[in-house]
């Protein structure tokens, strides 16, 4: 075979994607896509179902289906819609599914992702992750067996994934001799748990999988039954995309910068979970409240669009110099504000075999935040059997479901499950694991904290008078922060020289860095040790002049409330007053210029000792 | 948003948080059509860079096409090009080719041990320099823990059900029974040392879309793809000892298009030319297990 090489275009001018007009006729490039998630207990016939629905529309390689028909044949075995599943997945050897796996199939209206969840409890977490996944669920009963405890767990994580359409498919009705009273009494029993949940199936379907029995075709045994067919429910599930209309929700994901290559934009990248945004809206980075408005929405090619929306992965640049950290969340200034707290009521589903129990650090991660938490209370845990909720219990424990409040260390932007469900969902991690997830129900506000950060330490009888009296100085804290840690030292060390040179008794120590933010739990250990060091120094009366790097308001904030009583004051290097900096040092040519008006402006403010 | 839309922005976001969240983190290029897609949505998700190496495993039996697009289009997009190679199993002639093994073991020398070493950087590597032109032994030879791939779900039963971040342990192991929890856009993106991690930002795509999104987006793939007027074409991409061509008068992206969405190959998987498929028992479970993409 030899081929010739063709001349194969330019990608650069590729052309944008128009949205189809409004009636006009669907091409096949525009069809959606669907996320469909098939639950249910062990047996209950799920992978028959979708085997079936996959079997009846035409979506199987062509001679699957005899060649697992002839394998069952082969091994006496008589054939069942599930084992083409299995072929399809590799696992006749379990017999059960572990994990999710997706099956692909299209109508002629759209194509399908059909995530096959395990219905066995260990398998939980496979489950969600196929839930998680979806925009509509199958959730299948056996008619005989009726609702099992598993199957109201499903009809609860499905509720809590915030998963809308769920269509309830009451399966082996055929065992049941196509009984519309014993039909009845199940989805009565079924609805009224779901409704107690505040969820309302979309339709209870009687099917026979195995028979194709309203799956595809009709059951001709139940007349009575007038309702959609399995397929038919699955065409008439509905994109939601109500997110649109939404306030704009837009976690920072990344903050780009290739200088490198010449390319001397700062692009602010991010998923939008809700909302639309524009060029020259107004907008603000929460929790720390930096404002600037939109410039440019970027693209790889050709015109820049003129707004993005939920959904979308985008890129925005700003019309000013905003240092923005990942994590933040970006909003619109002109719409509803998230909730910022530190204190978080939450719904929660604990998956990790370590239960979650207090005096533990977590690290929180909703949106792009990842935030070092602890559990401060359990409010309830959920009784699966009789959905009641259970008070007094000290920690969770895997696959139990709770109501928690979480105290973060630093403040966190989201909203409440009921005003805008995106942007409240969450995990926990432990260690390396997502442990848990969860919704956020409402912000709580901050517990009063100790004056002495919670230490328990026994001091001797001189009092900070007498060390005043003493040193001619009290005790305190002068920190210098600039996004460039080793800067920030330059001069601390010079201020520190100069005041030791006049009689104080003073240290200096820099932390240039607190380590990858990637890894919040080590930055935060860091910054505890230094607010004990300053806490232990300025205790002893000695005038600690320390340096910091790539550190925030709330990073401050810790720092004071670590050190109280005495005092810390901040001296922000980068003019731009994000920092809530006591003072803000104008920009000097050299350290020693720096360090000059520091060591005046400190002397000023009745800080540090004048010069003799 | 139709669902290329969607498929887009899944990937592109999946793309940016294995560049924000791993460490050295590389992506695998075998020049076919996936991987190509994937490079066009790393050029979408970053503005026209591709701030990440793309590593290619050349096991010498790739068509010469393939090799000559791969430098062009490197050159062009100003790639950061790593190749890879088992020099030593070249040189012993331990391939199917040369008649020395079996097409398994040929893949396990020639694919996924040079992947490995490749990755970890104890074997030599080659780096395009943008300057002369052409490839150059690698002065950087520090591993990758992370790697993303194209492999999509609908290929085979145990791609089915892989995680967009999936960790392999030091032995490159996968634990398919016992994957961890991935939920909304939440990956997992904290990893023991040592682990090795492979993104997978094309998983919920179908061999249909990804030709679709090359219709749409005009992406560039080798001419190995369409019938050159012998009727036959490739629609598997592998070492030419390998696969078979099919049967297919396709001559470009909306005829290979037409084909797949109604025409002979709607039924038909895709990577029934690929022999060493059919050799693993069809599912390529124990080749992927031991590290094959």
């Amino acid at each position: 075979m030899s081929l010739p090489t063709r001349d194969m275009g330019d990608a650069t001018k590729a052309p944008s994607c128009p949205a189809p007009a409004a009636g006009a006729e669907i091409s096949p490039f525009d069809l959606e896509r669907m996320d469909i998630v098939a639950v249910g207990h062990v047996d209950h016939g799920k992978s028959t179902v979708i085997g079936r629905l996959m079997a009846d529309t035409g979506s199987l390689p062509d001679g699957k289906l005899e060649q697992v028909k002839n394998m069952c044949k082969v091994n006496a075995r008589p054939f069942e819609y599930a084992f083409l599943l299995d072929a399809l997945k590799n696992e006749q050897a379990q017999g059960i599914t572990i994990d999710t796996a997706r099956c692909f199939f299209n109508t002629p209206q759209r194509h399908y992702i059909i995530h096959d969840a395990p219905g066995h409890v260990e398998f939980l977490k496979n489950m969600i992750t196929g839930a998680s996944r979806a925009q509509a669920a199958l959730l299948v009963i056996d008619a005989k067996e009726g609702v099992r405890e598993n199957s109201k767990r499903h009809g609860y994580i499905l509720s809590m994934l915030g998963i809308r359409q769920i269509s309830v498919l009451v399966n082996k009705m055929d065992l049941l001799d196509w009984d519309q009273v014993k039909f009845e009494a199940i989805v009565t029993e079924y609805a009224d748990f779901l409704g107690r949940l505040g969820v309302h199936p979309t339709s209870f379907i009687p099917i026979s999988a195995r028979d194709g029995d309203n799956i595809v075709s009709r059951a001709a045994a139940a007349p009575w039954y007038d309702g959609p067919t399995v397929l038919e429910q699955v065409e008439d599930f509905k994109q939601l995309d109500d997110d649109l209309d939404r306030p704009f929700r837009m976690p920072l994901q990344d903050v780009y910068k290739f200088t490198e290559a010449l390319d001397d934009r700062r692009i602010f990248v991010g998923t939008i979970e809700t909302g639309r945004i524009r060029p020259g809206d107004e907008v603000v980075f929460l929790p720390s409240r930096k404002h600037s408005t939109v410039k440019t929405i970027e693209a790889l090619s050709g015109p820049r669009p003129d707004e993005a929306y939920s959904g979308q992965a985008t890129g925005l640049t700003l019309e000013t110099q905003v240092y923005a950290k990942p994590g933040e969340l970006l909003v619109r200034a002109d719409e509803p504000e998230p909730l910022i707290a530190t204190r978080i009521r939450a719904n929660i589903f604990w998956m990790n075999t370590a239960p979650l129990v207090r005096g533990r650090r977590y690290v929180l991660r909703l949106g792009a935040a990842r935030v070092p938490v602890e559990l401060e209370s359990v409010l309830s845990v959920l009784d699966e059997q009789e959905l009641e909720s259970v008070t007094g219990a000290g920690q969770v424990e895997r696959h139990m479901v709770a109501e928690v409040i979480f105290r973060a260390v630093r403040p966190v932007a989201f909203d409440q499950a009921d005003t805008l469900e995106p942007t409240s969902r969450f995990v926990i991690v432990h260690g390396f694991d997502t442990a848990g997830c969860g919704i956020a129900l409402e912000g709580l506000p901050d517990a009063a904290e100790t004056g002495d950060g919670g230490r328990v330490f026994g001091r001797g009888e001189i009092s900070d008078e007498q060390r005043a009296a003493r040193y001619g100085h009290a005790g305190k804290a002068v920190v210098f922060v600039a996004e460039d840690g080793e800067a920030a030292h330059a001069v601390a060390a010079r201020v520190e020289h100069a005041v030791f040179e006049r009689g104080v008794h003073s240290y200096c120590l820099s932390a240039s860095d607190l380590g990858d933010d990637k890894d919040v739990l080590g930055r935060e250990a860091h910054l505890g040790r230094i607010g004990e060091i300053a806490w232990a120094m300025t205790d002893a009366g000695v005038v600690l002049i320390a340096a910091l790097g790539d550190v925030d308001r709330f990073d401050l904030d810790r720092l004071r409330t670590l050190a109280a009583p005495h005092q810390v004051f901040v001296i922000g290097m980068d003019a731009g007053g994000e920092l809530g900096a006591d003072l803000e040092l104008p920009p000097a040519a050299t350290a020693e210029d720096a360090a000059e008006e520091a060591l005046r402006a400190l002397a000023a403010a009745g800080v540090l000792p004048a010069a003799v | 948003m139709n669902q290329l839309d969607t498929l887009e922005a899944k990937s592109v976001h999946i793309l940016r948080e294995a560049y924000r969240s791993l460490g050295n983190v590389c992506m695998l290029w075998s020049i076919g059509k996936d991987s190509t897609v994937l490079l066009h949505l790393a050029r979408k998700a970053f503005f026209g860079h591709v701030p990440i190496p793309l590593v290619h495993i050349d096991t010498a039996y790739k068509m010469p096409e393939m090799i000559e697009y791969r430098d062009r289009l490197a050159l062009e997009w100003h790639l950061n090009l790593v190749v890879g190679q088992n020099r030593k199993a070249l040189e012993e002639k331990a391939t199917f080719p040369d008649g020395n093994c079996d097409r398994i073991q040929c893949c396990r020398n020639l694919k996924t041990m040079a992947l490995k070493h490749t990755l970890d950087g104890e074997w030599p590597r080659l780096r395009m320099d943008h300057t002369l032109g052409r490839l150059v032994e690698d002065q950087d030879l520090s591993p990758y823990t992370g790697v993303i791939v194209g492999v999509r779900a609908d290929e085979e039963g145990s791609r089915s059900k892989e995680r967009y971040f999936s960790p392999r342990d030091v032995e490159n192991d996968w634990n398919v029974d016992d994957q961890p929890p991935e939920l909304w856009r939440y990956f997992k993106t904290d990893f023991e040392p040592g682990t090795h991690v492979r993104v997978h930002p094309l998983l919920d795509w179908t061999e249909l879309n990804v030709w679709e999104y090359i219709e749409r987006e005009s992406i560039p793939v080798t001419s190995l793809y369409f019938d050159d007027g012998t009727g036959t074409r490739c629609r598997s991409l592998g070492c030419y000892p390998c696969t078979t061509p099919v049967q297919s008068t396709a001559t470009n992206v909306a005829e290979i298009i037409e084909e797949l969405r109604t025409g002979k190959f709607s039924n038909i998987a895709e990577r029934s030319g690929r022999a060493q498929d059919k050799d693993d028992g069809g599912g390529l479970e124990s080749l992927r297990r031991g590290g094959y993409m």
